[in-house]
């Protein structure tokens, strides 16, 4: 555990700079506000309704395909560490591992779950 | 045992204060190479007026920033609003804990390794502390309330998970290399042969994705001016800008000391000493970034997802079978 102490230091340090930071310029920078100033920035125009609308689902669907194919890639790392130990054994397992996502994956391609337009 | 632990605090702290200490004063030059050399590949002279060259360039914004009106929009969400930008540089400036910067010296009759601390999950808490600078872009786009924020924000946050995962797979051909996820020993393992030799399709496949995870040109499309006035940071001012920025230039480090890590031997090379050889490498990535930014235009965001899931993924995975073949093949 000692060897994580540092990281903790480091930790504080760099929040304790970033804190100090913005803290100063709030300190130390005047302030006048006004109504227009403190309006959303919409190149000058008077925003129209909320900023906080519905945005495309695509983006839910990377989302989603972002935890599936990252749980893939964490189950690579143990794997990769004794691979060599493993020999061929573990490559062929592993080569069935991809080749059931390399179809789902191609699945996903195919229903055009990768399409942006 | 008390006296031990006395003695190693105190050297993490110096380490710590040094690293951190260099980092802001590479974040500091970045701004000013960066304006400079892009001056130059353009054909103009860059800043000028403060000190020689304009060195002083940088140090003058960062007065001018702190002195600055600090604007909060009426309408933001105060507490996420102001948290963002800590949350995005923290996690930038914390990932330096693991990268070895030179070999084991003496100093005082005490051994010290030229590493903050030497975990042996090292490549883990990378991608780990790396992937938390998200939440802050995500944050800062949110509570703004602002609509060009917002999507800044999220275009954002699908590029980096998108390049993240592509991130992850490009390194785990040095991993079966090295058999090991701390970064000493993948350092260690390249005094012989760099690994760029033996996994050239994964420094490839490492250096586009770190381009698009530190949304730098030609992947910088969170903040694309000409659509998006300035992405998640459009209504931040004063040193919440500035944090910001240097939350950028910090990645840039970052991806920048893990690339020479992972492919280009770390601290190892002939004749200078490891921490020179160290900085030189680190430099010469950084000016690459600066070199890319100069020469290729913006993309598209659906060339961007195209280009990240339908080819960069086969292909970090046909490099890690590929090499996984050729280890099988060799004994």
């Amino acid at each position: 555990m000692l060897h994580y102490l540092p990281i903790l230091i480091l930790f504080i340090v760099a929040a304790g700079f970033a804190v100090t930071n913005i803290g100063l310029s709030a300190i130390l920078g005047r302030r006048k506000p006004t109504i227009e100033k403190l309006m959303p920035y919409e190149c000058g125009i008077d925003p129209v309704g909320s900023a906080r609308e519905r945005f495309s689902v695509k983006f839910y669907l990377i989302a989603m395909l972002f935890v599936i194919f990252d749980i893939e890639v964490v189950f690579l790392y143990p794997w990769a560490v004794v691979f060599k130990s493993l020999k061929l054994f573990g490559f062929i397992e592993m080569l069935v591992f991809i080749g059931i996502l390399l179809v789902c994956y191609l699945y996903i391609w195919k229903r055009g779950g990768l399409e942006w337009d | 045992m008390n006296k031990e632990f006395l003695v190693y605090f105190i050297i993490a702290c110096v380490k710590i204060l040094l690293v951190f200490g260099v980092v802001q004063l590479m974040i500091i030059s970045m701004i000013w190479l960066e304006r400079k050399v892009m001056a130059h590949m353009q054909v103009r002279l860059g800043p000028m007026r403060v000190g020689p060259h304009g060195l002083l360039q940088p140090i003058a914004d960062g007065i001018k920033l702190l002195f600055k009106e600090d604007i909060i929009p009426q309408k933001a969400s105060k507490l996420l609003f102001i948290l963002a930008p800590i949350m995005t540089v923290v996690p930038a400036l914390i990932t330096f804990a693991v990268i070895p910067f030179g070999d084991k010296v003496k100093i005082l009759g005490y051994n010290v390794d030229l590493v903050i601390t030497d975990i042996n999950v090292g490549f883990l808490y990378v991608f780990a502390v790396s992937s938390l600078g998200i939440y802050g872009i995500v944050m800062a786009g949110w509570a703004s309330n602002n609509k060009y924020s917002l999507l800044g924000g999220i275009r954002s946050s699908a590029q980096m998970i998108s390049y993240e995962l592509t991130l992850g797979l490009s390194l785990i051909g040095v991993v079966m290399l090295t058999e090991s996820l701390s970064l000493v020993d993948v350092v260690n393992g390249q005094a012989k042969l760099w690994n760029i030799v033996l996994q050239p399709l994964g420094f490839f496949i490492y250096c586009t994705s770190a381009f698009a995870e530190v949304n730098r040109c030609p992947f910088d499309l969170p903040e694309a001016e000409s659509e998006l006035v300035a992405g998640y940071h459009t209504e931040y001012s004063s040193m919440k800008f500035a944090t910001f920025f240097m939350a950028e230039y910090a990645n840039m480090i970052t991806v920048s000391a893990i690339a020479v890590t992972f492919f280009l031997g770390g601290w190892h090379g002939p004749f200078l000493p490891p921490v020179v050889w160290f900085m030189l490498k680190l430099s010469a990535c950084l000016f690459f970034f600066i070199w890319v930014r100069s020469t290729y235009p913006r993309l598209r965001y659906d060339q961007l997802m195209n280009f990240g899931w339908k080819f960069l993924l086969p292909l970090s995975l046909f490099n890690i079978l590929i090499t996984g073949f050729i280890m099988i093949l060799k004994g």
